[in-house]
């Protein structure tokens, strides 16, 4: 009997891109739910009780949530091909720490970008900058993060870059001058058709976040 | 020849204990570094210079950090025959989404209620013990939260019993009265080696946080 798995999703959240990457890079076919996350459904609220949140991955009835652990669950899964994390412990544990830092960083510190102003804006500005130079100097010369291919940190950490440009006009800085191989980096994964299928585009999540800005009163 | 283990740590750390636990689950021989916090060795900051936190795993001179991230290594490395994490990948999830959950939920909240007075402390001991009521729904009727084995959501919550005492003490908050079934847990795992030798003195570690508060408001 075939497998049902249906991803309850948001287009522009970068949790969800990280999802929709890997489903595809395992040749998953799978339903994709977009939710109101101002309505939202009772699928969701069953699925995820607890936060509440997207992405959910139900699997066959049965729901995998955060971002992550439904990256190890993929990978789990359907192993019979594309390998998401080295079968090395020490590697594995490197990706999990890199991807940790992106969780507790990047979302936080982007927010502050285009909710604040002033004197948090610039720390905010200033720490992302430094955060995504660490994570420069952790790809070094490699092609990926993975090595020769797209591997578990390359899906966590790309999905971000369909909110550089949001960030970058709000905060007044480019990040391809602060961080060229960074952004050499994402245009190789960009070339891989299940990544740039799954990513929004910028320019979208510019306006999202303007309206987004218009409804909570931000200026 | 096995390769070095050594554990950079701080005796009242939650974070430090799981991993005392995993090693300890796993007959790991190890060597612990008690590091001054307000004093961090050069090898802390060189090992972990990314968060300059322990506790610090080092495994041949190779540094793993994050407590969840090292349990896991712990889990991959040694002991195949006594994992700590289911090996169906559902489970699997769901332990990690439980960990995790301690880690975003349970832990901010003590952190709040330990050093917070009046209306916040309040407002934290509610949230703590909503907190602990979902884990209890979770663990159900079950020995452990994996079931009849000891596993990884158990080495995740079980040092947070070491602030049974603290709490009482602190906020008035009688976890026995408010979370029996949480207590009794934890008892059943008190009963275990590795975990009684993991945790420390419920006394001491009251009276060490006192200490510090003082320091922190003299500061």
């Amino acid at each position: 009997m075939a497998d049902e798995v249906i991803l309850l999703d948001f287009w522009p959240s970068m949790f969800g891109m990280r999802c929709r990457i890997a489903l595809a890079e395992k040749g998953v076919k799978y339903e994709y739910k977009e939710e109101d996350l101002r309505n939202k459904s009772d699928l969701l609220l069953r699925m995820n009780p607890i936060h509440k949140k997207i992405p959910v991955l139900v699997h066959n009835g049965k729901p995998v949530c955060e971002s992550l652990v439904i990256l190890h669950y993929i990978d789990e899964v359907w192993s019979d091909k594309c390998p998401l994390l080295p079968s090395d412990p020490y590697q594995r544990a490197q990706a999990r720490f890199w991807a940790d830092y992106i969780d507790k960083k990047f979302y936080d510190l982007g927010r502050k970008l285009w909710t604040t102003k002033g004197e948090e804006q610039e720390a905010a500005k200033k720490e992302l900058i430094d955060s995504l130079k660490l994570l420069e100097g952790e790809l070094g010369d490699k092609p990926f993060y993975g090595g020769e291919k797209l591997g578990f940190l390359d899906i966590a950490l790309v999905p971000f870059y369909t909110w550089f440009y949001a960030y970058e006009t709000f905060g007044n800085f480019s990040i391809e001058a602060e961080c060229p191989k960074l952004i050499a980096w994402t245009k190789r994964c960009l070339e891989i058709e299940n990544v740039s299928k799954s990513l929004v585009e910028p320019q979208k999540v510019y306006d999202f976040v303007l309206q987004l800005k218009k409804a909570l009163g931000i200026e | 020849m096995a390769k070095e283990v050594i554990l950079l740590d701080f005796w009242p750390s939650l974070f430090g204990m799981r991993t005392r636990i995993a090693l300890r689950e796993k007959g790991v021989e190890f060597d612990t570094r008690e590091e001054d916090l307000s004093n961090k060795s050069p090898l802390l900051l060189k090992m972990n210079p990314i968060h300059k936190k322990i506790p610090i795993l080092i495994h041949g001179g190779k540094p793993i950090c994050e407590s969840l991230i090292i349990v896991q290594y712990i889990d991959e490395t040694w002991g195949h025959e006594s994992s700590l994490l289911p090996s169906d990948p559902y489970e699997h999830a769901h332990a990690r989404f439980w960990a995790d959950y301690v880690d975003k939920k349970l832990y901010p909240a003590l952190r709040t209620l330990r050093y917070s007075t009046g209306e916040a402390q309040e407002a934290a001991k509610k949230e703590y013990i909503e907190c602990l009521k979902v884990l209890e729904g979770e663990l159900g009727d079950k020995t452990y939260f994996g079931g009849e084995r000891f596993e990884y959501v158990d080495v995740s919550l079980i040092p947070f019993y070491s602030w049974l005492y603290g709490l009482e003490a602190l906020a008035n908050l009688s976890i026995k009265e408010e979370c029996p079934k949480f207590v009794a847990w934890a008892e059943r795992c008190m009963q275990r080696e590795s975990v009684a030798k993991s945790l420390p003195d419920q006394y001491k570690l009251y009276e060490f946080h006192l200490e510090r508060k003082k320091k922190l408001q003299t500061q």
